[in-house]
């Protein structure tokens, strides 16, 4: 190389205009496709939805299918329907200490550490406008990273209808066989609770055969991933739970599935409450 | 000229690829090729990112302190390759989650890195370009194979379009499981690898060292 160019004036003026143009390059190239990325990203977590809910089909636009699909906020200490601004977001609020509570551990089974005080819940409806499907979102610690999925129930918000991860960062292979479509299916028909009410949904170590007691609640771990299993296991608890979306399911099953009911008596009784 | 040019762009694709000859960039060619969707797209972003590092680090050659240099190759690249991994982010975003982290592993991809400094630093912007081009197509080459063999014999289907009926579902095709595990393209690399060189026999490397015989025992002492 010419001896010109290595003086240290020409070296950091060098490393500067690279630096200056690679950064307007970078920001450009961020700022201008992010509204295409955000729209992307609510399509897929749409679909997650759906798929979750069993309800997807792939020949079909998203957007066109989630119409069927109605958001609500549910608060999570007493399981009423509250007013929430569409722009709310579940995973914003649980950082944001005024808006969220910090777990204790013995509570924190999940291992979430911090938990929005409101909470997304998605009711479809089937062509008659009766409730079709109850879908929750649901979040705990696996082996390496924290699992993000839906959580589909039948209208009698007890038995599973779908199971599914849309993000986690579990070993591909092991553990990430979460996203295994012979798994999820295991899901389906499972009850969550026993007949006191108690949570009785778990994953088991090994397979469960037809005769293991209280099969309906025991869905098979998965080989060689025991910890994420476990994980999978105490999310779901933990969601299902006193301290998740336990009010609510329980308002939902009085409400006998109907949900007309249930947002009746909700909304003559919550007022002062969503407003404090 | 022409010739040159042909050489420069056609040359990598066989005579010099860069994963069969030069034995770069294997890690990417282990991760992505199980399905041949999520291989393109990487091949087209290797070859967009090669291409286009080679075009601005020749341009810019003359006036890179040979001290930084290997730091602006990189700065250059690593920008290159979050503008690639934010156009896919935005028009193809299910196969950008599935590619995850292997698009933003193109900036450590030693075949990027290596035409940048092989070639780029001693060569005007539009061989060089070609030269990007042309080791994309190489590394495209052996992918596209890869990820051919892997999704045809491990789930049956090409591009997730169902080929050979799987006895799972009531065809008669039994997948191989191991076919969509890293290890089963490293022993398609070694079969391509064998391929090229039974062809081209002068891409045989000659011995580093000699073997020697056996010693009889009473020698040794």
């Amino acid at each position: 190389m010419a001896g010109k160019n290595e003086s240290v004036g020409k070296t950091l003026l060098v490393a500067f205009l690279v630096c200056v143009v690679c950064g307007v390059v970078v920001a450009t190239a961020a700022v201008s496709l992010r509204p295409v990325q955000n729209e992307n990203k609510l399509i897929d977590k749409r679909m997650n939805i759906l798929l979750a809910a069993g309800m997807y089909d792939a020949s079909q636009d998203v957007n066109e299918q989630f119409k069927s699909i109605e958001r609500k906020f549910v608060d999570i200490d007493s399981g009423d329907y509250v007013e929430m601004p569409e722009s709310y977001d579940q995973r914003t609020a649980a950082k944001d200490p005024a808006q969220s509570e910090r777990l204790s551990g013995d509570v924190d089974i999940a291992g979430i550490k911090n938990q929005a005080d409101v909470a997304e819940v998605y009711l479809a409806r089937g062509d008659n406008g009766e409730l079709s499907r109850i879908i929750l979102p649901v979040h705990g610690y696996g082996l390496w990273s924290t699992l993000y999925g839906f959580l589909a129930l039948e209208p009698d918000a007890n038995t599973v209808a779908g199971l599914g991860f849309y993000e986690h960062g579990e070993t591909p292979g092991l553990g990430g066989e979460v996203d295994n479509p012979k798994w999820k299916a295991l899901w389906h028909g499972k009850k969550l609770y026993g007949d006191q009410g108690e949570v009785e949904i778990q994953v088991i170590k090994g397979t469960v055969e037809s005769n293991t007691p209280n099969a309906e609640h025991k869905v098979d771990g998965l080989a060689g991933a025991t910890l994420t299993s476990n994980g999978v296991s105490n999310l779901l608890r933990f969601w299902v739970g006193e301290n998740g979306f336990g009010p609510y399911l329980k308002r939902m099953q009085q409400g006998g599935g109907d949900v007309a009911e249930a947002t009746d008596a909700v909304e003559s009784s919550e007022q002062p409450e969503g407003d404090a | 000229m022409a010739e040159k040019t042909k050489d420069i762009l056609l040359g990598p694709i066989f005579d010099n690829n860069p994963i069969a000859l030069q034995i770069l960039g294997i890690c990417s060619a282990l991760a992505v090729t199980s399905n041949l969707s999520t291989t393109v797209t990487m091949c087209i972003a290797l070859t967009a990112v090669t291409a286009f590092s080679n075009f601005f680090v020749s341009s810019i050659r003359n006036s890179i302190p040979s001290s930084i240099r290997i730091i602006v190759q990189m700065t250059i690249i690593a920008s290159l390759v979050i503008v690639v991994d934010q156009f896919l982010k935005a028009y193809a975003y299910s196969i950008s989650k599935q590619l995850s982290v292997f698009v933003g592993l193109i900036i450590t991809n030693c075949i990027v890195m290596g035409r940048a400094e092989a070639f780029a630093m001693k060569n005007p912007p539009i061989p060089s370009f070609l030269d990007g081009v042309g080791n994309g197509l190489g590394y495209s080459a052996i992918l596209l194979g890869l990820g051919f063999t892997r999704e045809l014999l491990g789930a049956g289907s090409l591009f997730g379009h169902q080929i050979l009926p799987k006895v799972s579902e009531g065809g008669w095709y039994m997948t191989n499981g191991m076919m969509l595990l890293p290890p089963s393209a490293f022993f398609l690399i070694g079969l391509f690898i064998w391929a090229i060189r039974a062809w081209k026999p002068e891409q045989v490397e000659p011995d580093d060292f000699k073997m020697k015989p056996h010693t009889r025992v009473s020698d040794a002492f």
